[in-house]
């Protein structure tokens, strides 16, 4: 099946042919590399900019009043909080223009922890973000998600921010993408060849050419709708990105162990979030963790902890609670240190105990 | 110039320092919460209005304002109650619907681009409109402004190097109004360069400088480097020096300047009309009266349109999928 970074380049190439896309572009995302996770490998409208985060914004912006429909990108997610007032711009320009202008784009940035990042390759966004109005905030953790967010992000006349888990770039899909080939099919067609130095890599793509799978759809993954991953009736686990896998890997072992039933909620939209689907899912359950890696003061899993109280408060069997990354200015860099900053399967098997362990 | 250009533009220069001398005054009474604009920058401000090409969509200009071009709206074809509709903040106000200060625009019919408060911002979203021109052809061309002490932002430099990128040179006319203060900072305290068009060179952009309080040095130098950038399509970086005849804002009192501190360019367009016998010192006072009179019969009536209501609060943020 498909990598997350070949869905996202499956999706922007439908998006160049049959959407209007007219601008994908940041730091190396253009040839020869097509982005450092080569999820913009053989695009057509691909391009390099300068290295330049502010410049990226601003003109992804000026694209978008001037009519076009770009995607730009900022390498890491680490490395976007210096266009904050930029993307406040951005969020508030349709509305302080009382709806004259519309701002048609989607900024993607990859995020989180989980590739021995260190101090500058791992931070989270999601929580910042979440603090910008005007945008949507999509954060998938499938392949087929991420295919299907992009194409909605595309098709959105608002501003997109695609954010997508460095973790889980790499992982293959358990469900196949419509129109999409064979693996092995897949990577001979799309996979740009690759070589031991820039020079050789420039080199062999020299002639190379992307032979796009001609059956992709416009398959689409709407905004502000959750996926129940798995069902159950002891607890719900509210989650995204790389967390989603780390549930399901604590719910099988609490079933085994414990005979605990998890139903996991994948949020894929962080805003505006699928309020209905979460709070049913509590209702059903009457307990419930949310789960991230993001550091945990002002969490965007904060809010949702605060929703979840307003509106379910008496329908709770247990303290609701929140497990975020630790409360510290970094992730750092040996195992050690990356595994106690991040939530792991073993702190959430904890957590769950817990909860389900309180009496009413 | 012909004369009837001259005498347009003086018509322009007197009705948009009329309106901004309206907006002042209402700024210092519950008209009005703030104001900010261009009183002495008119000699530059029309003749830019006058030589644009607004419109919608990339084959005309696209305009990324800092805020004080309300004679340039003017000359552009903007009825003055509009912008009487923003300072007072009225639900009609069409640029913001009566939620943004006065002299920041937005008008999509002419490619005026969201007004923001951020300085030096606009210099890195005017290259994206620029990009899209530059790649559909043709004669439209993006305009962005900025004051002095804006250039210290490193977007200033951002704006420029994105506007000479290799095979991307972009039709964009980069201006600087130098009025020689950032509030009350002046500008020979934090600039070590001589000056800002300089700094083009190291771009490998167009670059000059023109006196901005004066009429036709202004106009034709714009005709200039405006067929410049239409023609060639490529940057160029002008810098005007201009006045500041009310200080920066109403925060800073918005009172008139000692007299003879600042070029007052309607002032020095008035003696050259008259030396050319095309006006009289008594046309000028009667015109000049006639606008402020109409400035207050419009504030009047625009006083009597509706206020926004609270729910419009939720109105436009996000476009409709
Ligand atoms: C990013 C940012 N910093 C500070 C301010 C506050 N501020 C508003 S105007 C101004 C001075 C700008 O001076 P200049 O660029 O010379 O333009 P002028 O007002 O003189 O036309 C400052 C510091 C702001 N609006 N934006």
């Amino acid at each position: 099946m498909a990598t997350m970074a070949q869905a996202i380049r499956m999706a922007l190439h439908y998006g160049e042919e049959n959407l209007g896309v007219t601008d994908v572009f940041g730091e190396d995302v253009g040839p020869p590399l097509g982005g450092v996770f080569t999820a913009s490998q053989g695009l057509k409208t691909a391009w390099n900019s300068p290295l330049d985060e502010r410049g990226i914004i601003g003109t992804a912006l000026g694209l978008a009043l001037a009519g076009q429909r770009p995607v730009c990108e900022i390498q890491f997610g680490d490395y976007i909080f210096n266009t904050i007032d930029l993307l406040k711009i951005v969020g508030n320009t349709h509305w302080s223009c009382i709806g004259q202008f519309e701002v048609p784009l989607v900024c993607m940035t990859i995020v989180g922890a989980g590739i021995h990042g260190s101090i500058y390759h791992s931070h989270s966004f999601e929580s910042v973000a979440a603090h910008i109005p005007g945008w949507k905030i999509v954060l998938p953790s499938t392949p087929i998600d991420a295919y299907g967010l992009m194409i909605s992000a595309i098709k959105d006349p608002n501003p997109v921010m695609f954010l997508y888990p460095k973790a889980l770039i790499r992982v293959k899909g358990e469900q196949r993408i419509p129109g999409e080939p064979d693996e092995k099919i897949l990577k001979r067609m799309i996979d740009a060849p690759t070589g031991p130095t820039l020079a050789h890599i420039e080199q062999a793509r020299v002639d190379w050419k992307p032979e796009w799978p001609s059956g992709l759809t416009d398959y689409q993954v709407p905004f502000s709708k959750a996926n129940i991953v798995q069902e159950g009736t002891d607890i719900t686990v509210v989650t995204y990105a790389r967390h989603v896998f780390m549930a399901r890997q604590a719910a099988a072992q609490l079933k085994e162990s414990d005979g605990v039933s998890v139903e996991i909620v994948d949020l894929r939209t962080l805003y505006p979030w699928d309020r209905e689907t979460v709070m049913n899912s509590i209702r059903k359950t009457g307990r419930v963790l949310v789960l991230n890696e993001d550091t945990p003061v002002c969490n965007f899993g904060e809010h949702i902890l605060r929703e979840i109280i307003t509106e379910c408060f008496y329908e709770l069997h247990a303290r609701p609670r929140l497990l975020a990354g630790a409360d510290v200015p970094g992730v750092g860099l040996h195992e050690i240190l990356e595994l106690a900053s991040i939530p792991q399967v073993q702190n959430i098997v904890d957590e769950i105990r817990g909860i389900c362990a309180e009496e009413p | 110039m012909k004369k009837d250009v001259k005498l347009k533009i003086f018509d322009l220069m007197v009705t948009a320092r009329c309106l901004e001398e309206r907006m002042i005054k209402m700024s210092k009474s519950a008209d009005g919460h703030f104001w900010l604009g261009g009183p002495g920058e008119e000699a530059f401000n029309v003749p830019l209005g006058m030589l644009s090409r607004p419109g919608r969509g990339v084959e005309y200009d696209y305009f990324h304002f800092h805020y004080r071009n309300a004679a340039t709206m003017l000359a552009m074809g903007m009825d003055p109650r509009d912008e009487l509709r923003q300072a007072n903040n009225r639900a009609t106000d069409p640029f913001s619907g009566g939620r943004n200060f006065v002299n920041h625009f937005a008008r999509v019919e002419w490619n005026v681009c969201p007004v923001t408060s951020t300085i030096q911002t606009q210099w890195l979203i005017a290259p994206g409109t620029a990009r899209a021109q530059k790649r559909h052809g043709g004669e439209g061309i993006t305009i962005v402004t900025c004051g002095d002490a804006g250039t210290a932002e490193g977007d200033f430099h951002i704006g420029l190097n994105w506007a000479t990128q290799p095979g991307w040179d972009l039709p964009l006319l980069f201006i600087v109004t130098n009025n020689r203060y950032g509030i009350s900072t002046s500008y020979d305290q934090v600039h070590g360069a001589g000056n800002i068009a300089e700094m083009a060179r190291g771009y490998g952009m167009e670059f000059g400088i023109v006196d901005g309080t004066d009429v036709e040095a202004s106009y034709s130098k714009l005709e200039e480097v405006m067929d410049f950038v239409r023609k060639e399509r490529r940057p160029y970086l002008l810098e005007a020096s201009v006045s500041r005849l009310y200080g920066h804002s109403s925060s800073s009192g918005a009172n008139r300047v000692p007299e003879d501190s600042e070029t007052d360019p309607l002032e020095e367009w008035v003696k050259k009309l008259i030396k050319a016998k095309l006006l009289t010192r008594k046309d000028y006072q009667a015109k000049y009266e006639a606008e402020t009179q109409r400035m207050n019969e419009y504030l009047k009536e625009v006083k009597q349109e509706p206020a926004p209501t609270p729910e419009s609060i939720y109105d436009h943020i996000y476009k409709d999928a």
